[in-house]
């Protein structure tokens, strides 16, 4: 049989050939073609993202004075694969640590549960938040220790050691923070309270991105594309606040050994001059390695400093409340300014009931009965509103009115600070006395709330904001503590008048009566010499001793301040309420303290009040 | 010979085949400078590079090329049992002289160069086999005449798997396909591929549950297989209706044994399949009994033969071997192809051609191979970084010359008016076929993982050389045919 007979079989191997081929495009096609994941893959295995953190933006006080600065930090890390031959005992003197920390940390960063991102090429955390003035004693020694690398970043650092609660801090990011947000990762910082917190996206800046190539075993080979695809960093917007430093550190003097909180605003503008709340810490305590353990300890003191009581803290309002009850006692036409028809004997006596009240003339009219806290006069003022059937049918219709005006004037709902954690206090509505009184109730269940008892509530800042908007004869702003973003407008809703339901010339009895209160009245101690403070007092009973309040703003007219003070315990609004406040607006007004009122000063510094096992 | 003649063999040397070769050299050096150099290098020149390297092997083979067309063609016939038997000689020696470079004992060192004996002794061994089949009377359809070539073949496999370079020594299975052209009965060829195939299948997608029933996607398979290769052996050596029949009957017994199991409750419908073979086979017996169709006894053979073959060598993978070459075996077909497992190799070079698109990344941009995520980036693995760099258009292009070189050397052989010639050119072009075939098949997770090089690509002198005598010498043997014509 010759060769040849099988020549047919050459067309065999050709199709065995095409088809291999073929089957091969088909592939090639399936994979390259047809898919992205393998690009994805590709990518993963190849690039590692290293990040270039940008500088927080830097906090200013409202006089440019720098409050929060950035200061080098350094985290030493390892690299378990070059870490061979060193003396462990030579680098743990070096930088201070026992060589039992060494092996537990070294086993801490290889236990891949605790550390899901080991490689044993790659540098690993080994100590964070080194600061430079240690960092720079270790830098000379650790070129003798291969593997151990340093990675810059920085910490945060404070000019000062008042506005705590203001300022706020950071820390790490929790779990919750990544999933709201993508653009953090594990081990980021993000601001935890105050504006550090509220403004984070402003002062975070954004992240640069630095794309290297890296090897089967983890190691760096060089720059992606020479850095095309590199993205740099952006700082950190800078904050200006509104808060004035020195007048802080006095309110912060001022507040020492007692519990409460000042706040003063600028009426023009909304601007929260200072905002103090004792107890307080450090804000500088709260940074790098110390911040946990800071934290733990604050966090568990009975008298809780971590919190704001100028915005968290809710208290009865006591007198200073009064003003709102004239002013919409006024709008609702429930009484008139020149008449005195209220009688007042030692208190608010009717159908047996009795709020008792200080002795002075009665019967009085509007102006002298701000200016000596008359309480009869503004419990006949709610009762006369809310008894009045001929213009609410109803006692709710008459509480709906009675609250509207409240909210309107600020209270019952959070203010809207530009910081976290701000309450809303406390105004009761009728359904909430449908409620509470199965059987019924009439104006004279609820009389006690015309003089911020009862179950009325508001935040120092809420009563300040009071001040504020008697100060502007009928609107408020929203008040704020920052007074300028670099680059960036502030938000439009601070600078927005929000009025109340009440015209402007029943103010001007308002700040009559509390002008009043400062030349005769309960507010004597205000009497600044030079300068129109009106004011109003406010003593609010509680389980123990009396609540100390007092607002007023000043200069009567074109008002530059206006100041709450409230102190827990503290007695009489005259007892600190008025003198704090008048310090306050004589710090601010003047620029400066008098000799006498300096030496004043220090004497409340120094006097402290015991609140014994406080549990609140 | 005198000058002219000597012109006049370069001359009529095919220069089709022999642009194809410069084509896929030039390729396999750019990829080779792709694929060993590091991002940001630029000197590929230099003797400190691969790619430096391999331009002196490529000069080395052009020098050989050359060399070769100039020689008298007449000394490859003449010489062939002496190159042979020499070969076999060295190959016998080496695993006694040779390193140990990784577990295989391969190389020869000869001070400057390593060289592999094992990629010259294909040339050897083809020069050998196209001496003996060209002898008058021979017969590869005669069963001695085809024993004495498959023993001329074995030997020097034999002694390459002894070195443990058992890639190199599987190559020899390519002379199976130059068999097949010069009367080796198709059969054998067939069962040859049709037992690879059962058993590459069987055994790779063991583990894998065919959807709603409880047993596996590879036995399902192979008994799908064999209920296929049997129905068209019927329409080869038979009558296409029974064929059809047969095809129609399976179709509807497996369709059915799945619903059941889908629908009634979840078996192994391996068991139906292995049944209905059975009733097949005695189906295609009964047939053979009653018309008399002698090939009908040995297809009904091949349906029960292959089906035991299955379960035989499942059998004696999971019973008789041991552990060690149970695993070596599973390395062979990719199934655990490296120390860690889960086929990482095959992963990351599907990955690296993957991520080419349909452009690529560009010369030097393949981050996949250049950073070594692709293991032997530039020598068994060299296809990944074609895929990656030059995208899907480049390895188009790269299989177009492969193909083209192929069906040039398919007409090149045909054409011989020797058998020796043609014997000889079906020898390079099945070798040059079984590389490319196993080789980029591997890289992209087609074929098993068999540590053969990419002719022409792949990083190496040996390779290049051997592949440069194979063809060189066929071009020459075809110059001087050609003469003649």
């Amino acid at each position: 049989m010759s060769a040849n007979s099988f020549q047919n079989r050459k067309f065999v191997v050709g199709t065995i050939i095409v088809g291999i081929v073929l089957v091969f495009l088909l592939r090639l096609a399936s994979l390259q073609l047809l898919s992205e994941d393998f690009k994805k893959t590709a990518d993963s295995n190849a690039f590692r993202k290293e990040i270039i953190y940008p500088s927080r933006g830097l906090i200013f006080d409202r006089n440019d004075s720098l409050m929060v600065y950035n200061e080098p930090s350094y985290n030493i890390l390892i690299t378990m694969n070059e870490q061979i031959g060193i003396d462990t005992l030579d680098f743990c003197r070096a930088i201070g640590i026992t060589k039992d920390f060494y092996i537990e940390r070294c086993a801490e960063i290889k236990d891949r549960s605790k550390n899901p991102g080991y490689s044993r090429y790659t540098p690993q955390l080994f100590l964070a938040h080194i600061p430079q003035d240690e960092f720079s004693l270790l830098q000379e020694k650790l070129f003798r220790f291969p593997g151990f690398s340093a990675e810059k970043r920085s910490i945060r650092r404070y000019a000062t050691h008042v506005a705590a609660h203001v300022l706020g801090d950071i820390g790490e990011v929790g779990p919750n923070d990544i999933e709201e947000d993508p653009y953090y990762q594990g081990g980021d910082l993000i601001g935890k309270l105050g504006i550090e917190r509220s403004y984070e996206q402003q002062l975070r800046g954004e992240k640069g991105l630095r794309i290297l190539l890296r090897d089967v075993h983890g190691r760096t080979k060089g720059r992606y594309q020479n850095g095309a695809y590199d993205k740099q960093p952006v700082p950190g917007r800078n904050l200006t606040l509104s808060i004035d430093l020195e007048l802080q550190e006095l309110a912060e003097r001022l507040l020492e050994g007692k519990l409460g909180a000042i706040v003063a605003i600028e009426p023009s503008t909304g601007e929260i001059l200072c905002m103090a709340s004792s107890p307080t810490y450090d804000p500088g305590k709260m940074t790098g390695r110390e911040r946990s353990t800071m934290h733990h300890i604050l966090s568990t003191d009975h008298r809780k400093p971590l919190l704001n009581r100028a915005i968290m803290g809710m208290y009865p309002p006591g007198s200073t409340f009064k003003i709102t009850q004239a002013l919409l006692g006024l709008q609702e036409g429930i009484i008139d300014p020149n008449t005195s028809f209220f009688p007042c004997s030692h208190g608010f006596n009717y159908k047996g009931l009795h709020l008792g009240c200080h002795g002075h003339a009665s019967p009085i009219n509007l102006v002298p009965a701000i200016g000596t806290s008359c309480n009869a006069y503004f419990c006949w003022n709610l009762y006369k509103m809310f008894a009045n059937r001929k213009k609410y049918p109803t006692v709710q219709d008459a509480m709906t009115r009675w609250k509207d005006h409240l909210v309107r004037m600020g209270y019952g709902y959070k203010l809207g600070i530009d910081l976290p954690g701000e309450k809303r206090g406390m105004i009761p509505n009728a359904d909430y006395y449908d409620n509470a009184y199965r059987s019924g109730w009439n104006a004279l269940t609820v009389v006690s709330i015309s003089i911020g008892q009862g179950e009325v509530t508001a935040t120092p800042l809420q009563i300040a904001n009071l001040a504020a908007q008697v100060a502007n004869r009928g609107y408020y702003y929203i008040p704020h503590v920052v007074h300028k973003i670099q680059d960036a407008q502030i938000d439009t809703t601070y600078t927005r008048r929000h009025y109340t339901m009440v015209d402007e010339k029943w103010y001007n009895y308002a700040v009559a009566g509390m002008r009043r209160a400062v030349l005769g009245g309960t507010c004597k101690g205000a009497n600044l010499p030079g300068i129109e403070v009106c004011g109003k007092t406010g003593t609010a009973q509680n389980r123990g001793q009396d609540h100390s309040a007092f607002m007023g703003f000043a200069p009567m007219d074109n008002p530059k301040i206006a100041v709450a003070v409230y102190v827990e315990n503290g007695g009489f609004g005259a007892t600190y309420g008025v003198p704090l406040g008048a310090l306050i607006m004589e710090k601010y007004l003047n620029g400066r303290l008098s000799a006498a009122s300096e030496a004043r000063a220090r004497s409340f510094q120094n006097r402290h009040i015991y609140y014994g096992n406080y549990e609140r | 010979m005198s000058d002219s003649t000597i012109r006049n063999t370069v001359a009529r040397a095919d220069w089709l085949a022999i642009m194809l070769i410069i084509m896929l050299v030039v390729c396999g050096w750019f990829t080779i400078c792709g694929a060993s150099n590091e991002i940001g290098d630029t000197d590929f020149f230099s003797w400190s590079t691969r790619s430096g390297k391999q331009l002196v092997w490529i000069g080395c083979s052009a020098v050989l090329a050359l060399f070769l067309l100039l020689l008298d063609d007449r000394y490859f016939d003449m010489l062939a049992p002496l190159l042979y038997v020499a070969m076999v000689g060295v190959l016998f020696i080496t695993p006694f002289v040779a390193k140990d470079i990784k577990g295989s004992h391969s190389w020869i060192s000869l001070g400057v160069v390593n060289i592999q004996p094992a990629e010259f002794a294909k040339c050897t061994t083809a020069l050998m086999v196209a001496k003996l089949i060209s002898k008058y009377g021979f017969s590869l359809a005669d069963n001695r005449n085809l024993f004495q070539a498959i023993g001329i073949v074995l030997l020097p496999m034999a002694l390459i798997v002894l070195q443990k370079e058992t890639g190199s020594a599987l190559v020899y299975f390519a002379f199976f396909l130059m068999f097949y052209r010069e009367g080796m009965p198709g059969s054998i060829l067939f069962t040859a591929v049709a037992a690879v195939t059962y058993f590459v299948v069987g055994i790779r997608f063991a583990n894998d549950v065919l959807p709603y029933t409880t047993g596996s996607v590879g036995q399902f398979v192979v008994l799908g297989l064999i209920w296929l290769f049997t129905s068209i052996m019927v329409a080869v050596y038979g009558k296409v209706e029974h064929c059809k029949r047969l095809l129609l009957y399976g179709a509807v017994v497996q369709a059915i044994a799945w619903l059941a199991s889908r629908f009634i409750h979840p078996f192994d419908i391996a068991w139906v399949q292995i049944a209905g073979i059975i009733v097949m086979a005695a189906y295609i017996v009964w047939i053979a009994l009653g018309e008399r169709v002698r090939p009908y006894y040995y297809i009904a053979a091949f349906a029960l033969g292959s089906t035991v073959f299955l379960y035989g060598a499942d059998f004696a993978l999971n019973n008789i071997l041991g552990a060690h070459q149970r695993t070596r075996i599973n390395v062979l077909l990719g199934i655990e192809n490296d120390p860690t497992g889960a086929g990482y190799n095959v992963n990351q070079s599907k990955i690296a051609i993957g991520s080419g698109g349909l452009t690529g990344k560009g010369f030097m941009n393949g981050t996949q191979t250049k950073l070594k995520y692709v293991p032997e980036q530039d020598t068994d693995f060299i296809f990944c970084t074609v895929g990656e760099e030059q995208g899907f258009a480049g390895s188009a292009v790269v299989l177009f010359l492969y193909t083209a070189l192929l069906l040039r050397l398919l007409y090149l052989s045909e054409r011989q008016s020797t058998t020796f010639g043609r014997v000889f050119g079906y020898s390079v072009l099945s070798i040059l076929l079984f590389h490319v075939f196993i080789n980029i098949g591997m890289v992209m997770g087609l074929t098993p993982v068999i540590g053969i090089p990419l002719p022409f690509f792949s990083y190496g002198g040996s390779s290049l050389w051997g592949f440069t005598l194979l063809l060189f010498i066929f071009l020459r043997i075809d110059a001087r045919d050609s003469l003649r014509r």
